[in-house]
């Protein structure tokens, strides 16, 4: 298959998974085998071209002209290879992780979910692929309107609230905020492709290009930069295997992954060094990073937690590339896949407790991770790996960061990078701790726990699936669940070890390679 | 020999069968004769739009006397692409029209529907088609009376004041215009409007040209609808019968703007009378508090034709917004607003339509839950809707660009700014309905309901289809428009 096949065949296969999935409604198995073969297959062909963009090639190719002068292409360099790759890759094991968890939880209307879900990451694809902005934006909108369904799932006047908040944040800066970003740049530039360099003349001033900058890294809502964040927490009301995939790769990773690719390939880091225009972006990203995290602190729900830590990690990466440096942006970028698996791991296990114990709240965990042990053992190098600690994955994206942080001479930003990890530890490892050395409270099941979900009402002895997988007098959450967040924590101990080829492979983003 | 009678064709194929439905009285019968003309109608401008894009402007004489004592109909790139909206929005209304009229017109009165609806019609490509600026009043009056009988044919009582105060402010805009071509011709002895642009540069100076000018834009505003000329759109659209609300809504405000465009840009366009009466300015202040007043209101109505109502009257604003910036990229905006929000609107009207058949109503109240009982019909209302606020791939996209372009282009911040808040505007009301539809319980209404009917699925997704078709690939359209708004900054015609 030639690499501009690949690209189209990329983007096209999930959406057509996402058509045989609805046909295939009526019938359960067949449509979630249909799904797991889609994810498999568009991770196969997404590595095809692997190769190409590693031995430096940029294949492209334009769909269709959509305004005189400008089209839908798509173009593959190193940081959207990486990013298709972590997204349709931990698609795969989403989807399996989603089978367990939706059937035992009961959850209603799941054809349309994962209808939803394939499409949700064709446009991740697609914006992963894009080789100009108009591309990116379409993307990007489309990505926003298929995962309203999703966060909006149970139907009810919360999650229609939640969907609220969502589409209000997201719809309201991208039209508000990056369409008028998008336009002005074309008008000035000429072109809206992403170049080397970037594309702007050197002509606009130092202070329209702070303006532009903060247009686009406001525009892009899903980068979740405070005040704009508030969409992130909202969305937590979805089902877990869409906060785990979505609201910690795909969505908010769009968002991350479309900021990098502005700073580099519509400003390029001459043009942001020489005007300091992001600067104050960075001021930002750091207040955003602790102040996540002191909020994460306050947050008993677990997932309302990792939704805020979520907005802490995010902005690591913003922080990155409004340094405007290249090492700075290959770490931004190592970030991407580093935070993905590890917080995909603190999902599936928030969704895996969810799913065996029905507790929601940090507080009725105590002594749970004696019935769930593998369950929190994951979340333990989950978390580890959040914070940065070796030998996991996240120590190398953090170390690239603060390396970048010292190239430009802003020491402030790697004491901020340090202080983060602090907090990481304050509100991360506390659940690990109450897990496993607090005795279980007296009372065996809570009442009225807090569960986000509207699923049917479940007695111990449901007829209609185990949501439990009893092995030796532990009570994990259903093995499909449990294979998925294995591996996820597995993948974040890879990552330590085999940091060095991805460093390599993302060391052109940096331009001229000069770290 | 027929390609060259094309332009008289397209108004005397309607005008002529108009009659003929008074004779054939059957109501089934009468339908099948007004589809199979309006469906006819389309291919000619389709051949015209074509010509006009390779050849260049048609003139035609008619009786053959030259113009400017004869009345010459004279086509360009312009209104060659708005008798395409007119009659395709004409085809495929008329299907579509069938199972509404049945159930909304008594049996005996069917045949005067398809008559005014077909005169309708006609008069406006006459008004799109002809050269002389009294022929286009003529037409304005056969579109607008035919208009005012069909608004009066509404089931709900209230049709009939909504069409009388239409009808009243309708004559006065005619009457202006009249008057305005009265003093034009005073002034210059000439009523063909290309002989009028030539004449009256010299003239720009009396106060009779500048007097006509004001006449000739005050009564096109009131058909047009321009805020604070409003006034009649919204009851006359909420009450009206089904299809006709599609037709008008699609068409109408269509053709009165393309004569707004003649009149100040052809008639005007060389004379810097414009600067003299900063009509453009007042243009651009009217367009924006349209954009917003009619998104305002739109968010407070609960039955929802009367929403979309106030949302053509801020749909109105965008397109009178990109007439006002007096560029290319702003014209062109205009012009392919005229189209993309025909095709949006319609289907949304349509799928409104489907539901007032159904249901019986298009309060907000009675839609709920309607998502699982009619979801094709409901998918046609996101779709539209997600056109209105201007998501990429659908056509609201591409006029939103070229809007937005156009200001930026002029370095107007602040009319960029105004232009995407009042988009998100749209966002609130549109998804107002959605959450009714799709995440509240199916109401007791809703209970019995089945899918509309194919015969008025076809015609809405061919419409919303469009939507998106031209959203997708607007390089056609905005070939079009963009040739025919250079023609006309350009000077001249």
């Amino acid at each position: 298959m030639s690499p501009e096949t690949a690209i189209i065949a990329a983007v096209a296969v999930p959406l057509i998974g996402a058509v045989l999935i609805f046909l295939n409604g009526r019938t359960a198995n067949v449509r979630e085998a249909v799904t797991v073969i889609t994810a498999i297959v568009t991770f196969c062909i997404v590595t095809t071209l692997f190769d190409d963009v590693a031995s430096g090639a940029r294949p492209s190719v334009t769909v269709l002209e959509m305004l005189p002068g400008l089209g839908i292409t798509f173009t593959i360099e190193p940081l959207g290879m990486l990013f298709a790759g972590v997204a349709s890759g931990l698609w795969i094991v989403t989807s399996i992780y989603a089978v367990g968890y939706m059937r035992g939880h009961h959850e209603i209307n799941q054809t349309r979910f994962y209808t939803c879900f394939a499409i949700a990451i064709s446009s991740a694809i697609g914006i992963a692929f894009a080789g100009n902005m108009l591309t990116l934006f379409v993307f990007y909108e489309i990505l926003t309107l298929s995962t309203f369904p999703l966060v909006t799932h149970s139907g009810t006047d919360e999650a229609k609230r939640a969907g609220r908040v969502y589409l209000g944040i997201l719809i309201g800066t991208s039209i508000g905020l990056q369409l008028v970003a998008v336009i002005w740049t074309w008008k000035v530039a000429g072109t809206l492709d992403f170049r080397d360099g970037g594309i702007l003349p050197g002509s606009i001033s130092a202070g329209l290009t702070a303006v532009l900058i903060g247009l686009y890294v406001y525009g892009i809502g899903k980068a979740a930069l405070m005040p704009f964040h508030r969409w992130l927490p909202a969305a937590m009301v979805a089902p877990t295997p869409v906060s785990a995939l979505l609201h910690a790769v795909a969505v908010v990773k769009a968002g991350v992954f479309s900021v990098l690719k502005v700073t580099i390939y519509i400003f390029g880091f001459d043009v942001l060094t020489r005007t300091n225009a992001s600067e104050w972006l960075a001021f930002i990203a750091a207040a955003t990073i602790l102040l996540a995290s002191l909020v994460a602190m306050t947050k008993d729900n677990l997932k309302a937690r990792l939704a805020y830590s979520t907005v802490s990690q995010l902005s690591y990466i913003v922080l990155g590339a409004m340094l405007a440096s290249g090492i700075g942006a290959v770490g931004g970028a190592m970030h991407i896949a580093m935070h993905a698996f590890g917080k995909i791991t603190l999902f599936f296990c928030a969704g895996a407790i969810m799913v065996a114990s029905h507790k929601t709240e940090i507080s009725q965990m105590k002594g749970l991770g004696r019935k769930m042990p593998i369950t929190f053992a994951c979340f333990l190098i989950g978390a580890l790996s959040i914070i940065g600690l070796p030998p996991l994955g996240g120590v190398w994206s953090k170390w690239y960061l603060s390396l970048g942080a010292a190239e430009t001479g802003q020491l402030v930003f790697i004491a901020i990078f340090m202080i983060s990890s602090l907090l990481n530890i304050a509100y991360l490892l506390p659940i690990v701790i109450n897990g496993f050395f607090f005795a279980p409270p007296e009372e065996a099941h809570d009442d009225h726990h807090l569960d986000y979900h509207s699923h049917v009402d479940h007695g111990p002895g449901d007829a209609t699936g185990p949501n439990q997988w009893r092995v030796r007098g532990f009570e994990e959450a259903p093995l499909m669940c449990v294979g998925a967040l294995t591996f996820t924590a597995a993948g974040c101990i890879v990552l330590f070890i085999s940091a060095n080829p991805l460093y390599e492979f993302l060391l052109p983003i940096a331009g001229g390679g000069t770290p | 020999m027929i390609a060259q009678h094309l332009p008289i064709l397209q108004i005397i194929l309607p005008l002529m069968a108009a009659p003929v439905c008074m004779v054939i009285r059957h109501p089934h019968v009468v339908w099948i004769w007004a589809t199979l003309i309006a469906l006819l109608c389309l291919p000619i401008s389709i051949a015209l739009l074509m010509q006009v894009m390779v050849e260049g402007v048609i003139i035609y004489e008619l009786g053959g006397w030259a113009a400017p004592w004869g009345i010459e109909y004279r086509i360009d790139k312009l209104n060659a692409f708005v008798l395409v909206i007119v009659t395709a929005i004409g085809a495929v209304v008329m299907p579509y029209a069938k199972r509404t009229v049945d159930t909304e017109i008594p049996v005996s009165r069917v045949y005067l529907f398809y008559t005014m609806l077909l005169l309708c019609e006609a008069g406006l490509l006459g008004i799109s088609v002809t050269g002389d600026a009294f022929n286009l009043f003529v037409f304005l009056e056969v579109s607008s009376l035919s208009s005012y009988v069909l608004i009066s044919f509404g089931k709900d009582r209230r049709a009939l004041t909504a069409a009388y105060r239409y009808l009243i402010m309708g004559t006065i805009g005619a009457t202006f215009y009249i008057i305005g071509v009265g003093l034009m011709y005073n002034a210059t002895g000439s009523l063909n409007i290309y002989d009028l642009s030539r004449l009256i540069p010299e003239l720009a100076g009396s106060r009779t040209i500048q007097a006509a000018m004001a006449f000739l834009t005050v009564g096109l505003g009131l058909k047009l609808a321009l805020f604070p000329m409003h006034m009649w759109l919204p009851n006359a659209y909420t009450y009206a019968p089904s299809a006709v609300t599609v037709f008008l809504a699609a068409t109408a405000t269509k053709v009165a703007v393309y004569a707004l465009i003649r009149v100040t840009y052809t008639i005007f366009g060389t004379v810097d009378i414009l600067e003299i009466v900063p009509i453009r300015d007042m243009f651009m202040v009217m367009a924006v508090i349209a954009m917003f007043v009619g998104s305002l209101v739109a968010i407070y109505q609960l039955n929802i034709k009367r929403m979309l109502a106030y949302s053509s009257v801020a749909q109105i604003g965008y397109i009178v917004l990109g007439l006002s910036f007096d560029t290319v990229t702003g014209m062109a905006a205009g012009i392919i607003h005229l189209f993309n929000h025909a095709v949006m609107k319609g289907g949304l009207f349509m799928a409104l339509g489907a539901v007032a058949y159904r249901v019986g109503g298009v309060q907000l109240g009675q839609m709920t839950g309607l998502g699982r009982k009619m979801p094709w019909t409901m998918a046609s209302f996101v779709a539209g809707g997600l056109s209105l606020i201007g998501v990429p791939l659908t056509v609201g996209f591409v006029s939103k660009w070229y809007l937005i372009q156009a200001a930026l282009e002029k370095g107007w911040w602040m009319i960029a700014i105004l232009i995407v808040s009042s988009s998100l505007l749209a966002v609130i009301y549109v998804w107002r309905v959605v959450e009714v539809i799709y995440f509240r319980p199916i109401g007791a209404v809703a209970q019995e309901v089945n899918e509309a009917p194919l015969s008025m699925l076809i015609p809405m997704w061919v419409l919303i289809g469009a939507s998106i078709y031209f959203g997708i690939d607007a390089t056609t359209t905005l070939d079009v428009a963009i040739a025919a708004a250079r023609a006309l900054v350009g000077g001249g015609g």
